[in-house]
């Protein structure tokens, strides 16, 4: 056992002395970068030095460790992709990756992942990029710690933050993204995690979400973005302890819900967005713990969902607790705090003795008809909410909380 | 012309009326303040009281007024006066005096309880929708010879413009639910001032309310300076408009 | 001083005034005569400018009083009912009209202290009896020593001693050489007052003569019997 274990350590190092590192930079052994990635051979480290680097487009088809130490800067020129990978088991750290080329025909980006598996891109700063970091057919690669910025005004001229395409068992983790399309893009991305992410002020969604199956996104901010989140078209996604805030406008949502199955939204936090969640054709969804605080609607189910389960979440100060389209309902509410429920509680066991139908007459008016906004809180809406309190005709009669808790969750 | 003004005002200020009055909106806006826990909700509670109540009294009060003080108003008539400064007097007698309860009982709280932006706009709607109402129920006590008639009038004058006009708003709009109406309603909110100062407030309140489209498209008007000066301009056009109509109507009128 | 020309109104379908005139000159006290509706009040009114013509014209003093007010300073009016601001005292009614007439010569408060208003000055108006609300309109009428008097049943609601009173200073007032119109139901309080009669019936002016020439033509010494004698025999006349 012993003299393996001296073989195994021997290989270890007899490895480790093949592998070296070559510095990049002002005098030092290579000028370009590009020159210290064609020398260097399978597990070299490339160490680059501070300052301005050209290098048009960097391929890096070896398993090297290429590494920035002062943020050296890699120009894209406005017409290069910057660094494409294109083998397995790279790692790219400390760069600043600026101004990658922009086209049309194809998603040029600051990093491109080709096809790769366990490839790490760590401490970047990517600005001005057309694509931040794309990643195709990559496997078990980590995307870690990033700051990607771009100033870009309408869609057509920017690419997404971190766009990852089919793809499995990524981890993207503590990225701060601004300014882009969408934050982050998945589509056909299987098995992977969106962890403690920070995506703001993006033109269209924060994240947006395809066909992409059995993922997790957990603490992560989504703010000020276009059109908020969107999940579309999956199942199995877990989406935990998020804050979705400050998502403005007429299609804007802290979450959109499309044709999402078999999926639980627990402990988020919803304020500030014109619709906290927007669902259609949503089903077998599990909702617990979230905190929906003024939103215009705190949730919107369209008639087209069913079994969509809403248990202790709190609802506070939102102009229309809940809003949908039809009469028709196959959701449950259970024992959540509704801070307009002015029932009472005999018993004293904090839960009210009267259902709640969050559902309000004025709020089915004008969903059928928007510009009726114009009457918000005026005598004759919170007359006709009174009458329709007392004699519920239009609001869905099924749509209830039977068991309001009198005290605020948490 | 000041002199009259002067003496309407002391009188109104000794009205009991008035004074219960006053005391109404300090003990309201007090106990909304100190009832709801967080402030801006207690504006929104007052944005109510606001809406409701100072339109009604102000257009009840004025027209009583005005029908009990037929005999001052022909006493003065017969005085070497313009008839046209007297019947300003009176308005700005009324107008001034119901501004003033208004600003004590409810501005004062406010300003101790909200000294911002949206305080402020809402002690201004406030005192606009005084004088509009005075001015309106003016011009309804001058068509109107018969008291009771008038008191009648003002009292419909006031469901009109807080409940039949709304109503009658969302029934057009259901009427033509297939036509872009969204642009046309900033004009339609126009022609009810209490619908013009709810929306100039909760813009500027509760920006959660106002969303979709037509949110957007408020926004869009109101939410500009621009916009809230052409709102302030319709608001004066309120006052402006009934009294330029009663003066008017009262200079031919026989006493 | 004061000349209507064709004067004209209607009240819905009532004809208040039907082409009514008259001249009115200095030193005159005229009687104004008539049955209740006849006219009188609106008559009064439309010198005043609190009723506008349907047509014909009034003039003061040689100008037209239509959109005109100014003429008004000249006229001490005591309206049938004086009604006041609830909230003032008496001395705040005396106090503000002299306010608001900003009148420059000599004020008149003769009456103010015949009638014993002094004491009461500062009593509230709502609390006044009618009788004593007279007082203050007629204190008011002749605060400003105005060349024109228009008394709307000024007698009315007073007591006997206030009423000589005040009969007495119409006297004085007319003795200075002023106009005063006056109105009165009780025609014996106008005898010694009066040098014209101005009788109106069904809005129509049906003479207008000197008191003299009413006995004559009447023979009755009395005011109220030579009326009685005229509405007995109207088609005569």
């Amino acid at each position: 056992m012993k003299y393996l274990l001296f073989i195994f350590s021997l290989c270890v190092l007899v490895t480790n002395l093949q592998a070296t590192t070559r510095q990049v930079g002002k005098n030092k052994e290579y000028a370009t970068v590009t020159a210290a990635v064609k020398a260097a051979s399978t597990g070299d480290t490339v160490l680059v030095f501070a300052g301005l680097y050209r290098e048009k487009n960097l391929v890096i088809a070896k398993k090297i460790v290429l590494k920035g130490t002062g943020y050296p800067v890699l120009d894209g020129e406005k017409k290069y992709e910057v660094i494409s990978v294109k083998t397995d088991g790279v790692v790219v750290e400390g760069f600043r990756i600026i101004h990658s080329g922009v086209s049309s025909i194809e998603d040029m980006g600051g990093i491109k992942i080709y096809d790769s598996r366990d490839v790490v891109i760590r401490n970047n700063i990517l600005e001005d990029t057309f694509f931040g970091i794309y990643v195709q057919y990559g496997k078990h690669c980590i995307i870690e710690n990033n700051r990607i910025t771009a100033y870009a005004q309408e869609e057509q001229q920017s690419g997404n933050g971190i766009h990852c395409w089919k793809s499995d068992s990524l981890q993207i983790i503590g990225n701060t993204i601004s300014g882009q399309r969408d934050g982050i893009y998945f589509e056909f991305v299987t098995n992977s995690v969106i962890w403690r992410n920070n995506s703001f002020r993006n033109i269209r969604y924060g994240l947006h979400f395809m066909f992409s199956h059995n993922d997790a996104y957990i603490f992560n901010h989504f703010t000020h973005n276009g059109a908020g989140v969107a999940v579309m078209y999956s199942h199995g996604v877990k989406m935990y302890s998020n804050v979705f805030e400050e998502n403005w406008g007429d299609a804007a949502y802290g979450l959109l819900l499309k044709e999402i199955s078999d999926s639980y939204i627990d402990g988020n936090t919803f304020v500030k967005n014109t619709s906290g969640i927007y669902m259609e054709g949503a089903s077998r969804i599990h909702m617990q713990k979230n905190q929906f605080q003024n939103n215009g609607w705190g949730m919107k189910i369209q008639a087209s969902c069913m079994d969509i389960e809403v248990t202790k979440n709190n609802f506070i100060s939102n102009t229309f607790d809940v809003g949908t389209n039809g009469s028709l309902v196959l959701n449950t509410f259970n024992s959540n705090y509704w801070d307009k429920y002015d029932g009472y509680d005999l018993n004293k066991d904090k839960v009210g003795d009267v259902p709640y139908r969050p559902v309000s007459m004025y709020s089915m008016i004008v969903e059928k008809n928007p510009p009726a906004m114009l009457l918000f809180r005026s005598f004759i809406t919170t007359l006709l909410d009174k009458t329709e309190k007392v004699l519920p005709s239009l609001t869905p009669e099924g749509l209830k909380d039977s068991r309001p808790q009198m005290k605020r969750l948490f | 012309m000041k002199k009259i003004i002067k003496y309407v005002m002391a009188d109104i200020l000794r009205n009991r009326i008035v004074l219960v009055y006053l005391l109404f909106l300090l003990v309201a806006s007090f106990s909304v303040f100190s009832l709801e826990d967080n402030s801006s909700k207690g504006l929104l509670s007052l944005l109510n009281i606001i809406l409701l109540i100072v339109p009604l009294i102000s257009i009840i009060f004025s027209t009583i007024y005005v029908y009990n003080s037929a005999e001052f108003i022909e006493l003065l008539v017969s005085q070497p006066l313009k008839r046209k400064s007297i019947w300003i007097s009176l308005f700005i007698g009324l107008a001034g005096s119901l501004s003033i309860a208004f600003f004590i009982g409810v501005g004062i709280p406010v300003l101790l309880y909200e000294a911002n932006m949206v305080g402020f706009l809402m002690i201004g709607v406030g005192i606009l929708l005084s004088i509009i109402f005075v001015a309106i129920a003016m011009l309804a006590a001058v068509k109107t010879r018969d008291k009771a008639k008038g008191i009648g009038m003002a009292i419909l004058l006031w469901v009109y413009f807080s409940i039949l006009f709304d109503g009658l708003v969302l029934f057009l709009l259901f009427q033509f639910a297939d036509y872009p109406l969204e642009k046309a309603m900033v004009g339609v909110s126009a022609l009810n001032p209490i619908d013009l100062s709810r929306i100039l407030i909760l813009l500027q309140l509760d920006v959660s309310a106002m969303m979709g489209y037509t949110g957007a498209i408020f926004k869009d008007f109101f939410g500009t300076t621009t916009g809230m000066l052409i709102s302030l301009l319709v608001l004066l056009t309120w006052v402006s408009l009934p009294v330029w109509l009663s003066v008017r109507n009262f200079n031919r009128k026989d006493l | 001083m004061i000349l209507a020309n064709n004067v004209s109104k209607k009240f819905g379908k009532l004809q208040a005034l039907q082409n009514v005139s008259v001249t009115c000159n200095k030193g005159e006290c005229i009687a104004l005569i008539g049955p209740n509706g006849s006219g009188k009040t609106t008559l009064i009114k439309s010198i005043l400018g609190m009723v506008v013509p349907d047509s014909g014209f009034i003039t003061f003093n040689g100008n037209n009083i239509l959109h005109h007010w100014q003429y008004r300073s000249e006229i001490g009016y005591m309206p049938q009912i004086g009604r006041y601001p609830d909230n003032m005292r008496i001395v705040d009614v005396l106090n503000m009209m002299k306010d608001i007439r900003q009148h420059k010569s000599a004020i008149d408060e003769e009456l103010v202290a015949a009638f014993g208003l002094e004491e009461l000055k500062q009593k509230r108006m709502r609390t006044l009896s009618g009788g004593t609300r007279q007082k203050v309109s007629a204190c008011l009428a002749f605060l400003f020593d105005p060349q024109v008097l228009i008394l709307d049943e000024p007698t009315a609601g007073l007591d006997p001693v206030s009423s000589e009173i005040l009969k007495e200073k119409i006297i004085r007032e007319k003795q200075k050489g002023k106009l005063v119109l006056v109105t009165s139901h009780v025609l014996s309080e106008l005898d010694d007052l009066v040098t014209q009669v101005i009788y109106m019936q069904d809005g129509e002016l049906r003479f207008h003569k000197t008191i003299e020439a009413l006995r004559e033509d009447t023979g009755q010494e009395k005011l109220s019997k030579a009326i009685a004698h005229v509405m007995l025999n109207a088609s005569t006349i």
